[in-house]
């Protein structure tokens, strides 16, 4: 049944499902709906770290070493204890500075130094390409070994087939197919990769499950449970030291020691892992429950190895290589399904691997190596070029690249390394990273310099130390064996494997050594004797003092640069669209309403900067705003001092100053109530001797008619009665007006009380003309009304409204002339409410008097020859019921063409 | 500089707990030829330290602070 | 012959008052209702005394009290003002009344002050020359 085309076919189908995967993911993220949101798929996708290596070379490994493989996931574990205090701050910086990979975060942090960005790249690339070629070459491996099933052969060496029958060419193919349309979908490399994401951790899955189905078959179903594996072992003395590898020489529990360490910086530092742990966080929170699941994981993944190992080493005789026991076990056994299952997992390990290192190193090529020196070369003549379709080209070209070296050092170099080998030299040149990484975040002394020649050094010790003896070995250089064991020139003392004659080492361990002297020496020597640029000591601050940035960024350029320039040099790199795009939504954050009206201020070119940064990374982006934006000349010393102490104190006078507006504002606003305050209270004492007035008016007339009559007993009964007749009279008088002050009190106090319901107004009209009649008909004055059969309810007080209606009414009469007064009440709907006119062909009220009438106690009948009755608080009162319900009480009038009193009230119904 | 703070201290101290777990004094205490519930004892010994340490790191992660 | 009081007041309440304990006191009285009819009747009427209220409409009691006291041939007439208001009475003085009483008043106060202004109006200086 294990066809070619079965295997074949089965690849294809789970490389399609990545596709899908990956497409499905894109998608959402596109709709707004994170599928990677969430702890669990950043833990799995952190396991991109077990690779073929660990899904073959482990059980390699501990067929020779016993459980001397578990440092490379125990130093992880270790690391990860600690990543709540490093890694959330690295995902703080990068987020901070739209870092767009390793090497962009080193640059960024020293100076933002192209230079530095280009050394990590290249070591970067040197280091994982072997690497990347050891997971094509576990791919041809395991599909040439499942080929010739039912037997178990070991492959012959990958240069024996031409490069089109080999397996390991179209998948590198694939891989850059893959990797070319979910890694360059935007160019904005600070966003994330959704879909390959989403695809990582599913690949995590896949992986974990073959493993574990594995384990279990080999050790429940081969053998009888782990106890019969190690009893059988024990009894072959081969296989029995590996239960204690250490054996009692220092040497092997220092090469444990420095595998840990290796494999510490390697869980941070190697690019793929850079990538998604911090480059593709969606959120810091996402660490916390990676630090336990992660480690987890790598657990379960390593239980089974050394049953395997063992298993394998009991099954087979000498002939069957311990990296493939995973595959040939289940072969040996006939079960086809599971060698299927495991050929799957080795997959997955190998292209999961591969992916996220191409889209790393493309990303650090084209945007720290390449970029920096097309934009050195071209400068000039690039002015108006769009650079957005070839930072893309660069980024396809990179990829493919990247892929093509792999599968050819595979070719080359294939058979010269076990897998884990390989493995760990790449460990080894990725750990240089960790002392310009780790320092970087915790010392702001940390020079551009220091971190130049520690790296330097270190992959110059790595170089002569593990390279140059895999090459010798390989049988590539023309000098080779002798050159390693006599050393150059036949200095032994320069002997590349056993250097100023440290012996005793495994070569790993011995190169870890040397080269980490060298590089943290150097890096710390030449940090401590040397001084920092302006610029670097920015960047040293703002990183290491990262958690005290609240977002808002240093003062990075002190100068400018005209918006309009900016906008072309984003436009050149990211799009005139998305340019414009970018600038107009800076110009509304800023509550401006075009871009036009920007100033090319030093936060718009950091502004520009940071999004320049996100596609072209820190040091280029740095040198291009250099080219548009003038900025002032600033002495060390100057910016030293702003930056050291004096950021203290400007902080610290920025909040004076904030206080002191703030204290202005408040004062003002004091003085504003103060003013408001006198203001009523003048109103008042003007309101209370006005009520004084009125109120002794009609007092004065009850106590002389009361005295009257007192006096006078002798009056005539007409002349009493008449008297008594007016005392009653003003007494009401006096009773309507403490009764309207009263009222007013309580509607302008609130302390009113409302019956509000819906209210057919028509009704009350009708109720408030019928209410005055009697006053229309002995004054001769005629009334009209005009009603819509329907009006729609509002919502009032009916009592209230009514009172409303009769004053306007009661006004309304007692300026008529009597005999040929008229007064037409109208009702209509109006735009979202109902208005109610009452119109009369009184004298009229002259414009300035129209807005008097509406204040307490004005009467325009003062300029009139007859004062007229009322208390001049009705229409007061009648503007404040109207108010009340949301509603306008308005006069339009003109002398000698009568007055016109309308309010319109909104009702519910109507909007 | 900024204190570490409660989870700070307690992750620093789970660290080197790690290391001194996995380190040369503690593994050669183990380094021997017996077997406990049929495992080798080394092999029991580092995964069962690995496992207790991913346990005391979850629970000091998932706890609220 | 009677003495001829003036009543210029615009509450008709207290115009009716005024007017019946004047007439109850024997004098011969008109009455305006604002302050331009108040000095046409001055002119008409040649009252011996006005009673005049503070807040007239069109012509305040001030004006109409300093209108009167501008004029030689009035000097004779005495005016007392009625106010209101508590408190400023003085302006009142000041424009030239002879008298005041605040509202609302004791009516027997009233016809006294007047009864008072009308027999000393002969005592004043300026009657003489």
């Amino acid at each position: 049944m294990l066809e070619g085309w079965v295997i074949v076919g089965a690849s294809f189908a789970y490389i399609g499902l990545l596709f899908a995967i990956a497409f499905y993911a894109d998608r959402r993220a596109d709709a707004g709906r994170s599928v990677i949101a969430n702890p669990w798929i950043y833990s799995l996708s952190l396991a991109v770290y077990a690779t073929a290596w660990t899904f073959y070379g482990s059980v390699g490994r501990a067929a020779s070493d016993g459980v001397g493989f578990l440092p490379i996931y125990i130093g992880p574990t270790l690391m990860i204890v600690l990543w709540w205090l490093v890694v959330r701050k690295m995902i703080r910086i990068a987020k901070l500075n739209r870092t767009t990979s390793l090497a962009d975060f080193v640059a960024a942090r020293y100076g933002r130094s192209a230079l530095i960005g280009g050394l990590v790249t290249v070591i970067a690339v040197i280091g994982i390409l072997p690497y990347i070629s050891l997971q094509l070459k576990a791919i041809s491996t395991s599909f040439q070994i499942l080929m010739e099933y039912p037997q178990i052969v070991m492959p012959a060496k990958a240069g024996a087939l031409s490069v089109m029958q080999d397996t390991a060419f179209y998948v590198a193919l694939f891989l850059a197919m893959f990797t070319i349309a979910f890694g360059t979908r935007q160019l904005d490399a600070a966003e994330r990769h959704e879909g390959m994401v989403a695809a990582i951790a599913f690949e995590s899955i896949v992986k974990l499950v073959a493993f574990l189905a594995v384990g279990v078959f080999v050790t429940f179903v081969m053998y009888d449970g782990p106890g019969d594996i190690f009893e059988r072992a024990a009894r072959r003395p081969d296989l029995a030291a590996l239960m204690t590898p250490f054996g009692g020489a220092a040497g092997g529990y220092a090469s444990w020691v420095w595998l840990t360490v290796l494999s510490m910086m390697a869980i941070m530092f190697l690019p793929r892992q850079f990538q998604v742990a911090v480059i593709e966080n969606v959120d810091e929170r996402h660490v916390k429950r990676a630090m336990w699941v992660f480690p987890l994981y790598m657990l379960a993944i390593n239980l089974f190895v050394l049953p395997i190992a063992i298993g394998g080493l009991l099954h087979f005789p000498d002939n069957v290589d311990a990296d493939t026991f995973v595959l040939t076990l289940p072969m040996a056994r006939g079960n086809e399904a599971l060698a299927l299952l495991v050929f799957i997992g080795g997959l997955s390990a190998a292209t999961g691997m591969v992916i996220v290192e191409t889209i790393a190193l493309s990303t650090m090529v084209c945007n720290d190596l390449v970029m920096p020196l097309v934009l050195r070369l071209r400068k000039y003549r690039l002015a108006e070029r769009d650079l957005s379709t070839l930072l893309l080209d660069i980024r396809r070209a990179a990829i493919v690249a990247i892929l093509m070296m792999g599968y050819f050092y595979y070719l080359l170099a294939g058979e010269a390394y076990a897998l884990v080998s390989i493995g760990l030299i790449s460990f080894s040149a990725v750990a240089q990273f960790g002392p310009v990484m780790i320092g970087g975040l915790y010392w702001k002394g940390a020079t551009r310099a220091g971190a130049l020649t520690g790296l330097t050094a270190g992959f110059l010790v790595w170089t002569y130390t593990l390279l140059l003896p895999a090459f010798a070995k390989s049988g590539w250089l023309g000098f080779g064996i002798e050159f390693l064991e006599r050393g150059p020139f036949g200095i032994e003392l320069l002997r590349p494997t056993q250097l100023f004659g440290l012996t005793g080492l495994d070569q790993i361990t011995h190169a870890m050594i040397w080269s980490f002297i060298a590089n943290v020496g150097l890096y710390i020597g030449v940090s401590v004797l040397g001084r920092q640029s302006a610029a670097e000591h920015a960047q040293a601050t703002l990183f290491v003092d990262v958690y005290k940035q609240t977002g808002e960024r240093g003062l990075q350029w002190r100068g400018t640069a005209s918006a309009s320039s900016l906008q072309t040099l984003l436009g050149r790199f990211q799009g005139p669209a998305r340019a414009a795009e970018l600038f107009s939504a800076y110009a509304r954050e800023r509550g401006l309403k075009s871009v036009e009206e920007l100033e090319g201020d030093a936060e718009l070119v950091r502004y520009a900067e940071l999004q320049l940064a996100g596609t072209i990374g820190a040091a280029s982006a740095r040198a291009m705003v250099a080219t548009v934006a003038q900025e002032d000349p600033l002495g060390i010393d100057e910016v030293m001092t702003i930056l050291d102490e004096a950021s203290q104190v400007i902080a610290y006078s920025h909040r004076l100053e904030d206080q002191q507006r703030e204290l202005e504002a408040a004062t003002s606003e004091l003085k504003a109530a103060n003013d408001r305050l006198k203001e009523l209270d003048r109103m008042k004492d003007d309101f209370i001797s006005t009520v004084t007035h009125e109120l002794r008016t009609p007092l004065t007339s009850i106590r002389a008619f009361s005295e009257i009559l007192h006096d006078n007993p002798d009056l005539d009964a007409a002349e009493r009665q008449r008297f008594l007749g007016l005392v009653i009279k003003e007494s009401e008088r006096l009773t309507r007006l403490i009764n309207q002050v009263l009222d007013l009190a309580k509607i302008e106090s609130g302390l009113a009380l409302w019956n509000t319901g819906e209210l057919d107004l028509r009704e009350i009209v009708v109720d408030a003309v019928n209410a005055t009649s009697p006053l229309f008909r002995s004054k001769g004055v005629a009334i009209e009304t005009a009603m819509p059969a329907l009006v729609p309810a509002v919502v009032a007080d009916r009592d209230r409204l009514t009172q409303v209606l009769l004053n306007l009414l009661s006004n309304a009469v007692k300026f008529c002339p009597a005999g040929t007064g008229r007064v037409q009440v109208r009702l209509a709907a109006d735009i979202g409410g109902v208005l109610v006119e009452v119109r009369d062909n009184g004298p009229g009220i002259s414009p300035e008097h129209q807005a008097m009438i509406f204040e307490k106690f004005r009467q325009v009948g003062d300029t009139l020859t007859q004062k007229p009755s009322g208390t001049g608080l009705g229409l007061s009162i009648c503007r404040r019921i109207i108010g009340h319900f949301g509603g306008r009480l308005w006069v339009e009038s003109a002398p000698g063409r009568g007055s016109v009193f309308s309010f319109v009230l909104p009702c519910p119904t109507a909007s | 500089m900024k204190r570490p703070g409660r989870r700070g201290t307690q992750l620093a101290c789970l660290f080197l707990l790690g290391c001194l777990l996995f380190n040369f004094p503690m593994l050669a205490l183990f380094n021997v030829p017996a077997k406990i519930l049929g495992l080798p004892v080394l092999y029991a010994y580092v995964f069962t330290v690995w496992l207790l340490l991913i346990v005391l790191l979850a629970v000091v992660m998932e706890r609220k602070d | 012959m009677s003495h001829r009081i003036l009543i210029a007041e615009d509450e008709e309440s207290i115009v009716a008052s005024l007017e019946f304990l004047m007439r109850r006191s024997g004098f011969e009285t008109r009455t305006a209702a604002d302050g331009r009819e108040a000095l046409q009747c001055v002119a008409d009427f040649h009252p011996d005394l006005v009673i005049l209220d503070l807040m007239l409409p069109f012509k305040s009691g001030l004006e109409v009290c300093a209108e009167i006291r501008a004029r030689p041939e009035w000097r004779e007439t005495r005016v007392l003002m009625l106010t209101a208001r508590g408190g400023a009475n003085e302006e009142g003085l000041l424009a030239g009344a002879d008298d005041y009483l605040s509202k609302p008043f004791a009516t027997r106060e009233l016809v006294a002050r007047v009864r008072a202004l009308l027999v000393l109006a002969p005592l004043r200086p300026e009657a003489g020359s």
